[in-house]
């Protein structure tokens, strides 16, 4: 029986370039995201790929990105 | 949190309540040396927490500090209904004129603390009350407001006790409300609070039981006062890994709350559930329909999908498990989508076809239309608000039933 951990089972996200390298977009999707998803370093945005699927919907992060360039996707729903 | 007698004596005492001159000690030396010390008959009593002692031949009477000392070498070795005691408590055999009962309990129907107080100590305060109900006066106290003495009164002149011994009961009824509510009691008990010879009161025998969740705001009672170390749990039973691993997952994060018991639960199917006395509702409703639970569990408070996915994958890792339930009473602030995403993680986690693993997905709230979402995708059986706790249940255990049956 497999007891291994799972990474983005249900949600994923896209960020796009050049928004993914920006170091201050970046510190601004740390704040806002409540469940850690971004992490903010020298060279941009790091997706911490086992907080995914902790995300609560809330679109903060989309809100915080430039229009279009950040997308949550929801496994579960046909694209 | 339950406390031995010797404790629970520290915190009547403390609370300004006459007392014997006692002695806890764990050696028949120290014994000896207490009862030279007392100075005259004593009782020794071995401090383990379960009752029947007496009958056990956990109480003891000795005459001199030798047969104090034999009597608490024998007690030390005595295991009393499973439990070996902490050590023995001495007492001097005290002079009683009469025998009286005070308690403060919470009642859970009022949600405040009742004192009662009976004129007939010394026996089960439950048989006083069936046999001679005009000998136990009661009285609930706020919860909030200071306790005066005239309340105590009220409830000790209820049962016809006058004279010096109201007045002298008084006070000491008065502090054991006000101890229980301080020290988040749910139990405070003196039985006997005897009347000795001289006409003085004193607590012969004190039980005590602490609100488990207050024990992180009680730390200088507990560690400090009473020196009861943090592993000390004081559980009746050794928990299983089952036990300590939902403790660990739930502590590992803020958010929410999951709990897990499986002792005395050997069944086949698992149990996530929760929400305003759901848990209680639903063991009982898969248990009545002929289901058999591995164990019983608490999910509420929106947790995290890790936890959720814990408390789940724990539950179905336990041997004999075949399927879970998921079931809860309608929730709030609980998200649905959230323990979806996490009971049907633990599934893919180990390996298992959430269709298959899961029997029955029951928690009808917020987030509901994303949860049947995840719930449909993953083909995973599921019903809203218009089916019963009682008809999930029945529907778990049937599942589970057919499978065998197959």
């Amino acid at each position: 029986m497999s007891n291994e951990t799972m990474d983005g089972v249900f949600i994923d996200i896209e960020l796009d370039e050049p928004a993914a390298s920006d170091p201050e977009l970046a510190k601004k999707l740390e704040e806002v995201c409540t469940v850690g998803i971004f992490k903010a370093t020298e060279s941009g945005t790091e997706i911490i790929a086992g907080q995914l699927d902790e995300c609560v919907l809330c679109y903060l992060c989309e809100q915080a990105a430039p229009e279009g360039s950040l997308r949550i996707i929801k496994k579960y729903e046909d694209q | 949190m339950i406390f031995y007698e010797y404790e629970a004596r520290r915190i009547v005492e403390a609370a300004g309540i006459p007392v014997t001159r006692y002695g806890f000690c764990q050696t028949p030396e120290e014994a000896r040396k207490i009862a030279e010390e007392i100075g005259g008959p004593t009782v020794i009593k071995s401090q383990v927490l379960t009752g029947g002692r007496m009958k056990a031949g956990g109480v003891k009477f000795a005459d001199t500090p030798d047969e104090a000392a034999q009597y608490a070498e024998e007690i030390l070795k005595l295991e009393i209904n499973g439990h070996m005691p902490v050590g023995v408590l001495v007492d001097p055999k005290a002079e009683v004129k009469q025998e009286y009962y005070a308690s403060v309990v919470w009642d859970s129907t009022a949600k405040k603390p009742l004192m009662l107080f009976s004129d007939m100590g010394g026996i089960d305060i439950e048989q006083v009350a069936e046999e001679h109900p005009d000998h136990v006066g009661r009285g609930h106290i706020s919860n909030l407001l200071p306790v005066g003495d005239y309340e105590a009164k009220q409830v000790i002149a209820a049962t016809g006790v006058t004279g010096s011994q109201l007045n002298r009961a008084t006070p000491i009824l008065a502090k054991l409300a006000r101890l229980f509510r301080e020290k988040d009691m749910i139990l405070a008990e003196i039985n006997p609070l005897a009347e000795l010879t001289d006409g003085t009161f004193v607590a012969l025998d004190a039980h005590m039981e602490m609100e488990a969740e207050a024990e992180g705001r009680q730390k200088q009672l507990l560690r400090k006062d009473l020196g009861i170390a943090e592993e000390d749990t004081r559980d009746s039973y050794v928990p299983s890994e089952f036990e300590k691993n939902v403790k660990e997952i739930d502590a590992a994060d803020h958010r929410g709350v999951i709990q897990g018991k499986d002792h005395g639960f050997e069944g086949n199917l698992g149990l996530v559930i929760g929400a305003g006395g759901g848990s209680l509702t639903l063991t009982d409703a898969v248990r009545n329909q002929g289901g058999k639970p591995a164990n019983y569990s608490e999910i509420g408070g929106n947790p995290s999908v890790a936890k959720a996915c814990g408390l789940a994958k724990e539950v179905l890792k336990k041997d004999g498990v075949e399927k879970i339930a998921v079931m809860m009473s309608i929730v709030s602030n609980t998200r649905v989508d959230i323990v979806a995403r996490g009971v049907i993680k633990a599934c893919l986690e180990l390996g298992k076809d959430p269709a298959e693993t899961i029997a029955i997905f029951r928690i009808p709230g917020a987030w509901e239309d994303e949860g049947n979402k995840i719930l449909d995708y993953y083909g995973v059986e599921y019903c809203d608000r218009s089916v019963s706790l009682w008809d999930a249940a029945g529907r778990a255990v049937a599942k589970i039933q057919e499978g065998a049956g197959a």
